[in-house]
């Protein structure tokens, strides 16, 4: 099986993060960059199809050249290779026109299965791999904590509010996977040599044949207005349990209406 | 006045009364509704007019169809703006809407204004944003505990649409739809009230105090990211950066310590209160109240304490 995993470069969630005061995008510049943290599942889940039932895994990353330094850790754990989309026009770039360069480059890659995570710690816009389905004209299986590849035929359990649903489709598809699919395994010192000599292909818009104007600044289909930092939260009053922190925190929950 | 089309996934949800009194600000209201839907309460909440799809055809392939039948309806009515819920398959139908339409769209938005300007929350809850679709019309998702919903009775007229679903919105097929125990709780993101356990309490079977203390308050329960990777409680209660984000009135963290990552769910809730036995835990510097102690005799103490006085 043919899988491609997307892989999203974003700034750490851990560290302290805002957005650019000269163009209002995420700030990138910082060198807190990592795995988007849901897409080191979905690297798992392709391996561990590989291993199951055969095939390739390639890694497939639009971002800034700075992503380099995340394709070749995707690539530790194990994949087989990498694309890597590269174009100084994508920068500001919103959903719509990220989808159109994924969908131009994994026009190229011919993939039975496309993985990636389900949502981005930095947009968390989660639309993504329905625009590609769209785009693609494939099935989407989205949200899943369970998938199970039998032949050409897919099912995954996909999470709900309620409890979760069966969905079913055929390959080719792209599927969306939430944390609670397996356990990323960690990369091995070998992993970690090998993968510095793993093939890398660098695109730019032009060899995908996306114009500069559909993407970036120029091409974005939304616009950030203004932004503000919200002021910290403070701490309020904190008693230690003496006996009677039961009492004192329904006392509080009255005073505030809540009891 | 231009329609504005409220998507209304099966139900009726707070959010949906949520998003009726946001478009009533933007022009006329009309909800699209598949399957089955309180119409009563549509119409109590401004609806003007109410869209129908139903059948198998469109409700059990996900969110390919339903973006179908939204595009059609767009591209017939012209409306103002289009609202859906910032629920999975609503982001997903608003996904798909953008790419068919060529069309902006914004997520996970709190408010919106006449204009189409979108107030959105970003990065833990430590950013507010103002932004604007600006190519084509408004395509908007709202998150749940956004406004009060207000009332505005309306007589909607009823119209069933009929729609021929292509092959290629049926690639993926719902076979099963498994419920999993939740009780008569309200819904995570929706709850006025949550109450949230985390790897201080200890294992599964002690989530039952803070299933008991939700129930006494009337709320939802939640649970951290380490709580819910320990086992103790389901995936689909968790708060915070790979979970659900919430926004209640109350906040009730019991045993989370308040990593980034669980602060990205719920620190925009109006209070928040903690109980923790460890004093320098981050979750202190953001409760309104804050109890060092052990939860496991806290806890019971409040219950008893609420029962008292009911």
């Amino acid at each position: 099986m043919n899988i491609v995993v997307l892989v999203k470069q974003v700034p750490d969630s851990g560290a302290e993060r805002t957005l650019s005061a000269s163009d209002n995008t995420v700030e990138r510049g910082s060198a807190s960059n990592v795995i988007n943290e849901m897409d080191e599942y979905a690297i798992e889940e392709a391996l561990k199809i590989k291993e199951a039932h055969g095939g390739e895994v390639t890694v497939l990353t639009v971002g800034p050249s700075g992503a380099t330094d995340s394709i070749r850790k995707a690539l530790s754990m194990g994949p087989d290779k990498a694309v890597h989309v590269s174009d100084d026009a994508l920068h500001g770039s919103c959903a719509v026109a990220t989808s159109k360069v994924l969908a131009a480059a994994l026009g190229t890659l011919n993939a039975d299965l496309i993985l990636c995570g389900a949502e981005s710690t930095d947009g968390r816009v989660q639309v993504v791999p329905h625009m590609l389905a769209e785009r693609l004209g494939v099935a989407a299986l989205t949200g899943a904590r369970k998938l199970t590849v039998d032949g050409s035929q897919l099912t995954i359990e996909r999470q709900t509010d309620e409890g979760y649903e069966v969905v079913t489709a055929s390959t080719p598809a792209i599927v969306s996977v939430w944390d609670t699919i397996n356990e990323p395994r960690y990369p091995s010192f070998k992993g970690i040599m090998a993968a510095k000599k793993k093939p890398l292909q660098s695109l730019s818009l032009g060899e995908l044949g996306v114009a500069a104007d559909e993407v970036g600044a120029a091409g974005a289909t939304s616009q950030v207005l203004e932004w503000t930092k919200r002021p910290a939260r403070s701490g309020g009053a904190k008693v230690i349990d003496e006996g009677t922190g039961g009492e004192q925190l329904v006392a509080y929950l009255a005073t505030e209406k809540f009891v | 006045m231009a329609e504005v089309l409220v998507v209304v996934e099966a139900g009726v949800k707070k959010v949906t009364l949520e998003m009726l009194t946001i478009a009533r600000g933007l022009g006329e209201v009309s909800a699209v509704v598949f399957g089955e839907a309180d119409q009563a309460k549509l119409a109590e909440f401004g609806a003007a007019k109410i869209y129908t799809a139903s059948g198998a055809d469109v409700l059990d392939h996900g969110a390919a169809p339903k973006a179908t039948v939204v595009a059609e309806l767009v591209k017939r009515v012209s409306p103002a703006a289009v609202l859906l819920a910032s629920t999975q398959e609503g982001k997903e139908i608003a996904g798909r809407l953008a790419v068919k339409l060529d069309n902006g769209l914004l997520t996970d938005a709190v408010d919106l204004a006449a204009d189409g300007t979108a107030t959105q929350v970003v990065f833990a809850g430590s950013t507010i944003v103002k932004s604007k679709v600006t190519k084509g019309l408004p395509i908007v998702t709202i998150r749940p505990n956004s406004t009060t919903p207000v009332a505005a009775a309306a007589s909607p007229a009823v119209e069933e649409l009929t729609v021929a679903v292509s092959d290629s919105d049926k690639l993926a097929t719902v076979t099963q739809r498994v419920a999993e125990q939740k009780g008569s709780r309200p819904e995570l993101t929706e709850a006025g009230i949550v109450v949230s356990g985390g790897r201080g309490v200890g294992n599964a079977d002690n989530f039952k105090l803070v299933e008991e203390l939700a129930d006494l308050l009337g709320g939802a329960v939640g649970a951290s990211r380490a709580a819910v990777d320990s086992g103790y409680y389901p995936h689909q209660f968790q708060v915070g950066q790979t979970g659900k984000t919430v926004s209640p009135q109350l906040y009730v963290a019991l045993g989370i310590s308040g990593a980034i990552q669980h602060r990205a769910g719920m620190q925009t809730s109006k209070t928040i209160v903690a109980v923790n036995k460890d004093a320098e835990a981050p979750i202190f510097e953001l409760a309104d109240f804050g109890v060092v102690g052990d939860l496991f005799k806290v806890v019971p103490q409040a219950a008893d304490e609420i029962r008292k006085r009911k």
